[in-house]
Parts: C-alpha cells; structure tokens; sequence
C-alpha cells in the first residue's frame, strides 16, 4: 500500500455510503441497492462512456459537498455526475425528481409506437418497466410518430428502429466489444436513427450482444422473432466450453426446447458477461450445454410467472422413505434437471 | 293426535291439492335447447375471437390472455405476417394457432380484461356438450368470428 486512497462519504435519499472518489452518484447508489437506485436506459457499466443521454437517472443534488454545501441548481444526471465528499442526494425522496422523471418517460415514448403486444421484447424491456413506474397512463400527443422500414442487420439482428430511443449502447458494443465497427447514428436530432452503412451485415462474433444491451425492443434476435412470449419461457443458467467467450448463459426454454440463448444478466439488467454469437445462435441444443439451474428472477417480474427455482424436493421429503416414494416424479425432475 | 288427524286423509287430499293447483300456473321450466332464456347483459359464454372494420383478425398473439388465465386454458402460436396477407392480419404478428380448453375455461372472463387489442370477448352462447375430452379444445376454426360479407 502506497498511499490509502480516502473514501468519500455521499448520502443519498438519507442513506450514507462510502465509495472510493471518482465514482458517479449512480454506482453510489447501486452501491446500497433497493429502491433508490436511479432507473438508468443509456448507461451501462460494462461500455466506457455510456451514459447522460436518456436522462431518467436525473437526481436532485441538495447538498454540493462538504466544502461547499450549496446545492447544484438544476437536476443533474447520477450516471454522470461524480460524488463529492458530504454529497446529500435525493431521488425518490424527492417530489422534483420524480415528476421530472415522468416527464421523461413520456419523452422518451413521444415516437414509440407502443406496439408491446408485437414485440418480442415485451416482458423484460426496461421502457416498459420504466413507463410502469413512472410514465402516465395516456400521451399527450397528437402528432403522427416517426417511422422507419424494419432493418435486417445481418440475418441474426432485426432492428426496429421505430422502437429505439437513442440511448447509443449498440453502437459503444460496436465500438468497443467487436472490432470493425459497421453501424452507428446517422442523421441529428429527431431524424437520427441507428444504421449501418449500406445495411452493411455484421458478421463479428460478438455482434450480438447488441440485442442484449438494447433496452427496448429495437435491436432484436431474428432467431427467436415471434417464437414465443417472453414470459412463457424458463430461463435456465447454463455453461459450455467456448473458445472465444466465457460460455456462461441463460438459456430460455419452452418445454424441452432451447428458443433463445441470452447472456446472463444482473439485477441492475446489464449483462454480466458478454458472449459470442456461436453460444448465442448455433447451439440450442440442451446437449451442448451443461445445466446449472433455474435463473433468479426478480418476484416482481412478469417472467416469473409459474417460474420455480426449486427443482429439488423440499429436505423433508428427502428424509422420509415414504414420501420418497410419493413424490418420486419430482425426484426424476430435479435428477434431470 | 284426534282420529281425524291419525287418518292422514286430509293431509294427503290437502297436499294433493297443492300439486293439481300447480298444473294450471304458468310454467317455470324452458326447454332447453330448443328455448333460449335471455341472457344478461354482462353474460359470460363461449369466446369469439374478433375481427376490425375491415375484416382483419385483431388479435396479434401477445399472450396477455394466456397470461391472465387463471385456469390456463389458453395456448397460442404466433407466426409473422406475410406479405399479401394485410387484409387477413391487422398486426404484422398474427396467431397461426389459437386454442381454448373449454374444459379448463371457467369464463371469468379475465382474458376479455387482459386483451389490449379488444380481440376476445366472451359474448357466445353456453358451450355446447360433446362426448371427447378433445372436442373440447376450440381452436380458432370455431373461435374466429365469421368474414366480414361485402
């Protein structure tokens, strides 16, 4: 230890944390966890510069630092404002910030054609959480929405770019993850939409994490296009020996079937890991995979939804001979499993 | 109990009496199926899968009903739209495969709340009985409204 880096303290909605200086209000507040960490669409931890385009994870900054305990005097965006030592921030606590973020939300739905009962993101799109949460039920307006003709990126990515809200993280994959980029924004404000060049086809190997880190439905997986709802699938934790990522997935079944392959993502809904497009598209097979168990997913979620995580039979069925007997199909489950 | 009482004649004439006055009243029963009673206004019977102004099946398979089932009656395969096929589908996704387990329906009528594409109503008449456990399973050939005749 050469020097002991001094932690600052920052508060956020009455709650103290300390975090190493340097960190945005943002990961502060991830930090504790729960209900006062600022929903986020454009930032993501794993992409280098992502954030302060969406504006949700707006917070109200009370207090500037201990030196300075002015407060800041407009909303500042948490993913990119960084923390001070004696920082007192609000987010649910304050009425200001939720109303902002409401504005937001409808915002951010001005050109969304709101067609959730199309779209295969439907179920675990962070817009529809965000509009749950904070949105109003019924727009304001009246004006006819921007459309565009639905793009094949390659014959694995559809992107929709009705749907997307501009929040650049494909295009920071793109950047950052493959090499070669081929797609970006093109145009400036309301007429700029995602493409590539020429509909260039994107054959990188990991090109499709891009569907993972799209918080709407734009970029899809053309695999798993209207093959099922979200919800009706069972997400599964599995690995495979992959040469060229870590291997590590969810793989989400209907019946015995492998629909889609997913990286696995944490509860913030960013992708813990990112994989290749060989686990992503071309083995959906059980056999290819080794089956670690049922996903956790969050009780509020409309995908748990007849989800058990529990493939083992409760420790006292396992004692008694009798039951053992009984509940011998659930044994078989959970062996196979 | 007198002599008259222990007889029990008048009783029984007396009951029997109530019984021959009944045949004259109106009668109550309605012969089923060749009657219909008139339903009430909010009626739950067989479901009809609707279709738009022009003619086009409204519902685009987003499962909401299936979801809201408390009796998980409700299966459905969704396919894409293809092109030509816009006078059929109102949205680009479409059920290939509709299927209600009228044997499982308990027509709360959860799945007509559910439909944001106001799709599924419950304004049929009772499900008619049958004798397979698989007649049972409507799929869309009996659930789809009747084209629109121009």
């Amino acid at each position: 230890m050469s020097e002991e880096i001094a932690k600052v303290k920052v508060t956020i909605d009455g709650i103290t944390v300390e975090v190493e200086p340097g960190t945005s209000i943002l990961n502060a507040a991830r930090q504790i966890g729960g209900d006062i960490v600022p929903p986020a669409m454009c930032y993501y931890s794993k992409l280098e510069g992502s954030g302060g385009k969406c504006r949700t994870c707006l917070v109200k900054v009370s207090k500037g630092s201990e030196k300075d305990p002015r407060p800041m005097p407009k909303l500042v965006a948490s993913c990119r404002t960084t923390v001070m030592d004696g920082m007192e921030v609000e987010n649910i606590t304050s009425p200001e910030v939720i109303e902002a973020r409401k504005g937001i939300v409808e915002m951010l739905l001005i050109n969304h054609p709101l067609d959730c009962p199309v779209c295969d993101q439907a179920g675990e799109c962070d817009l529809q959480n965000l509009a749950y949460e904070h949105g109003a039920e019924k727009t304001r307006y009246e004006f006819e929405r921007r459309t565009f003709d639905r793009i094949d990126i390659g014959d694995k990515v559809q992107l929709h770019m009705n749907r997307c809200i501009l929040c650049y993280r494909c295009t920071y994959v793109a950047d950052q993850i493959t090499d070669n980029r081929v797609h970006g924004i093109l145009g400036r404000g309301d007429a700029s939409e995602i493409s590539t060049y020429i509909e260039k086809a994107i054959d990188n190997d990991f090109s499709g994490n891009v569907i993972d880190v799209c918080p709407v439905g734009a970029l899809t997986d053309k695999t798993f296009r209207f093959k099922n709802r979200v919800w009706f699938t069972k997400p599964v934790d599995a690995h495979r020996n992959c040469p060229t990522c870590s291997g590590k997935v969810t793989l989400w079944y209907k019946g015995e079937e492998v629909l889609r392959v997913t990286a696995r993502k944490d509860q913030f809904g960013e992708v813990e890991e990112f994989i290749c497009n060989t686990c992503r598209y071309d083995t959906k097979k059980t056999n290819d995979w080794i089956i670690e168990g049922p996903t956790h997913i969050d009780h509020t979620s409309v995908i748990s939804s007849n989800h058990y995580e529990m493939a083992k039979p409760l420790p006292v069925i396992q004692k008694d001979q009798l039951l053992i007997e009984a509940n011998k199909v659930e044994f078989d489950r959970a062996t196979k499993i | 109990m007198n002599f008259w009482e222990r007889l029990y004649l008048p009783a029984i004439f007396q009951g029997m009496g109530i019984t021959f006055k009944h045949m004259f009243k109106k009668k109550e029963t309605v012969f089923y199926p060749e009657v219909e009673r008139e339903f009430s206004e909010n009626w739950r019977g067989m479901h009809s899968l609707k279709r738009d102004e022009q003619g086009r099946e409204r519902c685009t398979a987003c499962g909401l009903c299936a979801l809201s089932c408390p009796a998980e009656a409700i299966t459905m395969i969704a396919a894409e739209r293809q092109k030509g096929e816009e006078n059929l589908y109102r949205e680009e996704k479409y059920a290939a495969v509709y299927e209600i387990n009228m044997l499982r329906c308990i027509f709360c009528g959860l799945c007509e709340e559910a439909c944001p594409k106001e799709a599924i109503y419950l304004d049929g008449p009772i499900v008619p009985s049958d004798y397979l456990r698989k007649d049972f399973i409507y799929g869309k050939d009996k659930l789809v409204e009747e084209p629109l005749k121009s």
